[in-house]
């Protein structure tokens, strides 16, 4: 069973000396306790604490770094089956096949596709993370010509190499030495020759089991050889085994703190129909897939799949923020009008579309309210008269405009007062409760300028 | 010994749960059209833990009025038939081969046609006497008008055994009132707050309304316009429901999907604007299919969509999952 923190903290060396992040052996302890800091961290540990400790005090699903450098990407860490219970930690990682039976050219504008992924949302810059090399030909040379191409390409690229040749699997590997790859198809017969590569070459090895029974006793297999990094696969492909599979490897990691389970699972999702793809990914981002392999990366696709993993990664006790800024919707004019919100990122996100649901061009002033509400920051005292004031001046919007008139939430009806005390020579108008109410509210108020 | 022990302890024991709760089940339609959602005893599709006799299910969406407010991608499957309720309403039927279908009176909403209760009702009749499937029959989403509106639907729908809504806090006791007297289900809605929703459905069964006879509705969001909170209020409800056997929480829930995926920039911006955003046909319906998934992986048991593909894909992971 689990240690409590004061029973880990009498095996501590008991310095203090901050190495390990923490201030004192004592709140080291207590993350330890919690699953969220692993003993490695501490360089002192006797090996007696070492071995006491080891099991009970490491993270229930273990935390991998896939790739290096700026792309590479953190898995595992994961410690609740809900995100309302605290918060879902690494992302999935999106990963694009390419197969060695694909020509140069598809080899090399799929790999362009990967590298010109990238979107940005709401400030965070989203990509398809990684590729998946899969062995399709079964031929080695084929394989190692294939994966030149990637390495070549596209170096900094995080890749999963797929065989269940081990062969194949050092022929490739060496093109990414110290670039922590995954070597995905370790299964029963191929472990021991897998696993020596894997040490070689420093990369993760995937386990490809047929069961949640085999695959605890492939990983300890693996573990047992000397190879810590590893990813799992129960072999669950269609929606309902994923579900069932991930939720059984997720309970018995965090709950019973089972150690042949607790590491990131890798799903694979390609299907015929893209859309139907999308879906089954859908169903591993909310349901514990740490790598999703996709067979196709269209431009929608993408924006749907990224949007939907930054949606159910964020923490459900960080509202998310918009950046502070007068926004422009169309092309507006000195004459436009300018309505002002706060910069929690839903209430900007149902503001900003109504607006432009108006087609009326427009000016949207977003404040930084630490990410509240209209209600919520108005009662917090974050979005008071003197701080719009301050904004608005301090926004050089009075520059852009003629019409010296500030819209404001309707919620906020009581500050029109305070606001047009503080802002000389403004007028302010009351605009609708609810943000469904704007397009009228803006059309009207445009047919009655003209 | 040493050895036995080991194999104890790597040998893998599925961890398994048992839930003290259930989902009502919800009938709704008559004769031959009747169709059951609900009824499971176990979290979104966990069959692998107890059972879930009915799959959810889903609506398809039509209007009082021609759909011009709805982006022309989704209006395009439509073309030939949404000048009319009726043609409209036997196409999704007939041709798309519903199970349900919606019909929103949007024309009754002031700002909009206003259209009068009386006109609400004879769209009811229309649609119901064209159609062997069951009805959903929704307000516009004006507290005020809703209630006048659909106490009129509820009766010219009486014994057809449809879902009524959606009541609120600020009209629930006449529409509840009306699905009662006429003996329809009732969806009764509340904004993205659990307790909110729990107190809803108790001040609705204190009116003498089966509690057994209620959807609820914690208002659906779309993706990427807070489908995180729509998510986490939906699993927390369902684990209420199950875990706790809290009853005010037992109801089906409802996902209203598209009229929300189908005013977001995403699902109407076009690629010659934003290119990196990529085709906007495909975008707008993975839109909507996104976010349905991701709400029945969240514990959705009543869907309404609008798009035929979004649904004809849902619906094949739908088969997949049960």
């Amino acid at each position: 069973m689990a240690l409590t923190g004061v029973e880990i903290f009498k095996l501590l060396p008991k310095t203090n000396c901050k190495k390990c992040g923490f201030l004192t052996c004592l709140a080291f302890a207590m993350k330890l306790a919690q699953r969220q800091a692993s003993l490695d961290l501490c360089p002192d540990v006797s090996e007696e604490a070492k071995q006491k400790l080891g099991e009970a005090s490491a993270p229930p699903v273990r935390p991998i770094i896939f790739g290096a450098g700026d792309r590479s990407v953190k898995m595992g860490e994961e410690t609740v089956l809900f995100r309302h219970d605290k918060r879902f930690v690494n992302p999935s990682v999106f990963a694009l096949e390419i197969k060695d039976t694909f020509s140069e050219a598809d080899i090399n504008s799929k790999i362009e596709e990967v590298l010109n992924s990238e979107i940005d949302r709401v400030g965070q810059k989203l990509r398809i993370d990684a590729v998946a090399i899969i062995n399709e030909s079964n031929d080695v040379r084929r394989f190692e010509a294939a994966s030149k191409i990637i390495a070549i390409k596209a170096p900094d690229i995080p890749v999963i190499i797929c065989t269940a040749n081990p062969q194949a699997a050092e022929a490739a590997v060496k093109l990414f030495t110290d670039k922590k790859p995954i070597i995905y198809g370790v299964n029963s017969e191929n472990t021991e020759a897998m696993v020596n590569i894997a040490k070689t070459y420093k990369a993760t090895l995937g386990v490809a089991a047929k069961s949640l029974d085999e695959l605890s006793v492939l990983t300890e297999k693996v573990k047992a050889a000397g190879v810590a990094d590893i990813v799992i696969d129960s072999g669950a492909r269609n929606a309902k085994e994923i579900i069932e599979h991930n939720t059984l490897v997720r309970r018995a990691a965090i709950r019973k703190n089972f150690k042949p389970l607790g590491y990131p699972v890798i799903t694979f999702a390609q299907r015929e129909d893209s859309l139907v793809e999308v879906l089954i990914t859908v169903i591993g981002v909310a349901k514990y897939s740490s790598i999703i392999v996709l067979s196709s990366i269209e431009k929608w696709k993408n924006l749907a799949l990224f949007t939907l993993r930054q949606n159910l990664y964020t923490d459900p006790q960080v509202p998310m923020q918009v950046e502070q800024k007068v926004y422009k919707f169309g092309e507006p004019k000195s004459n436009s009008p300018l309505l002002i919100t706060t910069n929690f990122s839903l209430t900007y996100f149902i503001v900003s579309g109504e607006v432009e649901n108006s087609k009326v061009p427009s000016y949207l002033a977003v404040m930084d309210c630490e990410g509240l509400s209209v209600l919520t920051a108005w009662a917090a005292g974050k979005f008071t008269a003197a701080r719009i004031a301050q904004f608005i001046k301090e926004s050089g919007i009075e520059n852009d405009i003629n019409d010296r008139e500030l819209v404001i939430p309707g919620y906020v009806a009581i500050l029109s007062g305070a606001i047009e005390d503080k802002l000389e020579g403004w007028k302010v108008t009351v605009g609708p409760r609810e943000a469904n109410a704007i397009p009228a509210f803006l059309k009207s108020r445009m047919a009655s300028k003209k | 010994m040493l050895f036995a022990k080991e194999e104890v302890e790597t040998a893998f024991a599925p961890p398994k749960d048992t839930y003290s709760g259930k989902v009502y089940s919800v009938n709704i339609g008559t004769a031959s059209g009747e169709v059951t959602f609900g009824g499971e005893n176990i979290l979104p599709f966990h069959t692998f833990e107890g059972v879930a006799p009915n799959r959810p299910l889903i609506a398809f969406e039509i209007q009082d009025v021609p759909p011009t407010d709805w982006p022309e991608n989704v209006q395009k499957p439509y073309k030939d038939v949404s000048n009319d309720p009726v043609s409209w309403a036997k196409f999704c039927q007939d041709t798309l081969k519903a199970r349900a279908i919606a019909l929103r009176l949007i024309g009754t909403h002031p700002d909009r046609e206003n259209r009068s209760p009386e006109d609400a009702a004879k769209t009811v009749r229309d649609v119901l006497s064209a159609i062997s499937i069951p009805l959903i029959i929704l307000g516009s989403n004006h507290a005020e008008k809703d209630a006048s509106v659909l106490i009129a639907a509820a009766e010219a729908a009486k014994d057809r055994n449809c879902i009524i809504g959606k009541a609120q806090e600020a009209n629930y006791k006449t529409i509840a009132a009306a699905a009662m007297a006429n003996k329809h289900k009732l969806i009764a809605m509340s904004e993205l707050d659990i307790n909110l929703s729990k107190q809803l459905n108790i001040l609705i069964t204190q009116m003498g309304f089966d509690k057994e006879r209620l959807i609820t509705d914690p208002m659906c969001s779309a993706l990427g316009y807070g489908l995180e909170y729509t998510y986490s209020v939906m699993e927390r409800i369902r684990l209420a429901a199950l875990t706790q056997n809290d009853i005010t929480m037992q109801p089906p829930m409802l996902g209203d999907i598209g009229m929300y995926v189908w005013k977001v920039k995403e699902a109407q911006a076009s690629e010659a604007d934003l290119p990196q955003w990529g085709s906007l046909e495909e975008r707008g319906i993975a839109w909507e299919a996104v976010t349905a998934t991701a709400l029945i992986i969240a514990g959705v048991e009543l869907l309404i969509m609008r798009h035929p593909k979004a649904v004809e894909a849902v619906e094949k992971v739908i088969e997949e999952l049960v």
